[in-house]
């Protein structure tokens, strides 16, 4: 994993919500600040780009929180 | 091929030559600026076409060999003509490797400054469903859908007679299918929703039609002014198709005119058309504020920009804007291009299928801040919340409804000029006061 650290940054999975599902409790926001802020109506702004690896435990952690469960991490 | 005459290609139809049709369905209908391809099947008296009359010179598609109908769809370069140029060759190539198993005509036409798929339907329906079924063998598809607005009766009784006049003949089976009069109702996505007995509204999946669609299945969406061309991309070949509109993006296309008094007109140019001659062909040049382009969904051009650029994908980027289904709304001098922008994005929020936080309160948020920016009572800090929170709404719907309200709104602060600086020191351009020229937005 580390010798292709190119390629594996490359697979680093991106944070996406689905904005249909979202209710825009905000909890995302509150757990993971540094990707996600909030518009003024609530509904979380994402970061576009890989999350990367050290910040993943975060990610996850804000995924499995989302009372809506519209958060999700993908491959691309 | 045998030797019936194909449709004109090179004749141009000077302003003293036009002639102007109103359809059955009171379209009006203009065979300036030319070549008339779709439009010299319209029948002048404004009837509609009857099959016997289209079968004199297309023969039934039953007979068609699939193979040659990919080919001729291919080779043409015929891009879909209802919005987002999908080259229908290569949709037609995917389905098929899949195995299509039904046809979609989106006829929904939802955009309210949009006519000709009305117009096509209510004049000359066989060329639109001889296409949907050439389409069908294309993908070994066994059914054909035909989508229309339900509240649009008289190009329901057009279809439905046409659906008739062709009995029982078989494969593929054609159906109507009746869709709620909205615009999101059109989106690809809403409309195999709603055919799989869904609301009609759009779908976050991810997955397209062609791979994913009614009943799961690969399934081809295409607008019916594609299907029509692509009738006589198949009957009178690639290279006559070709003979016509630029070498990215060939053949003609039909345009829906908006000008002077609020009156449609639909006509039919090349693709690559400059702005002036559709200007001319609607008696619309010398008296232009600026021109939305691509209609409700649209972005706003200078006059100036508009009667110089060539209608077209590659021509309409350097402005931000795009050939969308081929509206064109020629907005006089004496209205302002702020008010009306306003009025449109109340209807974008109206229109909403109201299941994105940012379109749901985006969109009225923006609405409510350029009205009072019409009215000059924004201020410089109007302006700045409008951009910021264009930039925080843009591409987070499910669908692109959200980001055509942003576009159109960008667009028009970018060519309001002089009369944006006025609106913002309070000092609104007299056409704020002018009765809305963009009705169906009020």
């Amino acid at each position: 994993m580390s010798i292709t650290s190119t390629a594996a940054l490359h697979r680093q999975p991106t944070l996406q919500v689905d904005p249909i599902a979202c209710e825009g409790h905000g909890v995302c926001a509150e757990l993971f600040g540094e990707w996600i802020r909030l518009d003024d109506w609530g509904y979380p702004v994402i970061r576009k780009d890989a999350v990367p690896e050290d910040l993943l435990p975060h990610a996850r952690w804000a995924v499995s929180n989302c009372p809506a469960l519209a958060l999700s991490l993908r491959k691309p | 091929m045998d030797g019936n005459p194909r449709p004109e290609t090179d004749r141009r139809v000077d302003g003293r030559h036009r002639r102007i049709m109103v359809t059955q369905a009171g379209i009006r209908v203009s065979t300036s600026p030319g070549p008339a391809r779709l439009l010299s099947h319209v029948v002048p008296s404004g009837g509609i076409a009857t099959l016997r009359q289209h079968r004199q010179a297309y023969p039934h598609p039953h007979g068609a060999d699939p193979d040659e109908v990919r080919t001729a769809a291919a080779a043409s370069g015929l891009g879909g003509r209802g919005g987002a140029g999908f080259p229908i060759g290569r949709k037609l190539a995917s389905v098929s490797e899949l195995g299509g198993h039904i046809v979609v005509v989106n006829a929904t036409e939802g955009e309210p400054a949009s006519q000709k798929d009305r117009m096509l339907l209510t004049s000359v329906p066989h060329l639109v469903l001889d296409g949907a079924e050439l389409a069908a063998r294309a993908v070994s598809a066994s059914q054909v859908v035909v989508c229309v607005d339900w509240t649009d009766r008289l190009a329901v009784a057009a279809v439905k007679a046409a659906i008739a006049e062709r009995t029982a003949r078989g494969e593929p089976e054609i159906q109507l299918a009746l869709t709620p009069p909205r615009y999101v109702a059109g989106e690809e996505s809403a409309l195999v929703n709603f055919l799989n007995g869904g609301p009609s509204k759009p779908t976050a999946s991810g997955r397209r039609p062609y791979e994913r669609g009614v009943n799961g299945r690969p399934t081809l969406v295409n607008n019916a002014e594609t299907l029509a061309q692509l009738t006589l991309a198949h009957r009178y070949g690639p290279e006559w198709f070709r003979s016509c509109g630029t070498p990215d993006e060939p053949g003609t296309r039909l345009f829906t005119i908006t000008s002077g008094g609020g009156v449609a007109t639909v006509v039919e140019a090349p693709v690559g058309v400059t702005g002036l001659d559709l200007l001319d062909a609607a008696d619309a040049a010398g008296r232009v504020r600026s021109v939305l382009v691509g209609g409700y969904f649209g972005t706003w051009m200078r006059a100036a920009d508009f009667g110089v650029a060539a209608f077209s994908r590659a021509g309409l980027a350097p402005y931000g804007a795009g050939p969308g289904a081929g509206i064109v709304i020629v907005l006089p001098h004496g209205n302002c291009v702020l008010a009306e922008t306003a009025r449109l994005l109340s209807w974008y929020a109206a229109e909403s299928s109201g299941q994105c936080g940012p379109c749901v309160f985006g969109l009225p948020a923006l609405a409510e801040v350029a009205a009072e920016l019409a009215r000059g009572t924004a201020g410089p800090a109007g302006v700045q919340q409008l951009l910021r929170w264009a930039a925080d709404i843009d591409g987070r719907g499910a669908c692109r409804h959200p980001d055509g309200a942003v576009r159109l709104l960008r667009s028009a602060l970018a060519v309001a000029g002089d009369d944006l600086d006025a609106h913002v020191a309070g000092q609104p351009c007299p056409g704020a006061e002018a009765a809305p020229f963009i009705r169906a937005a009020s």
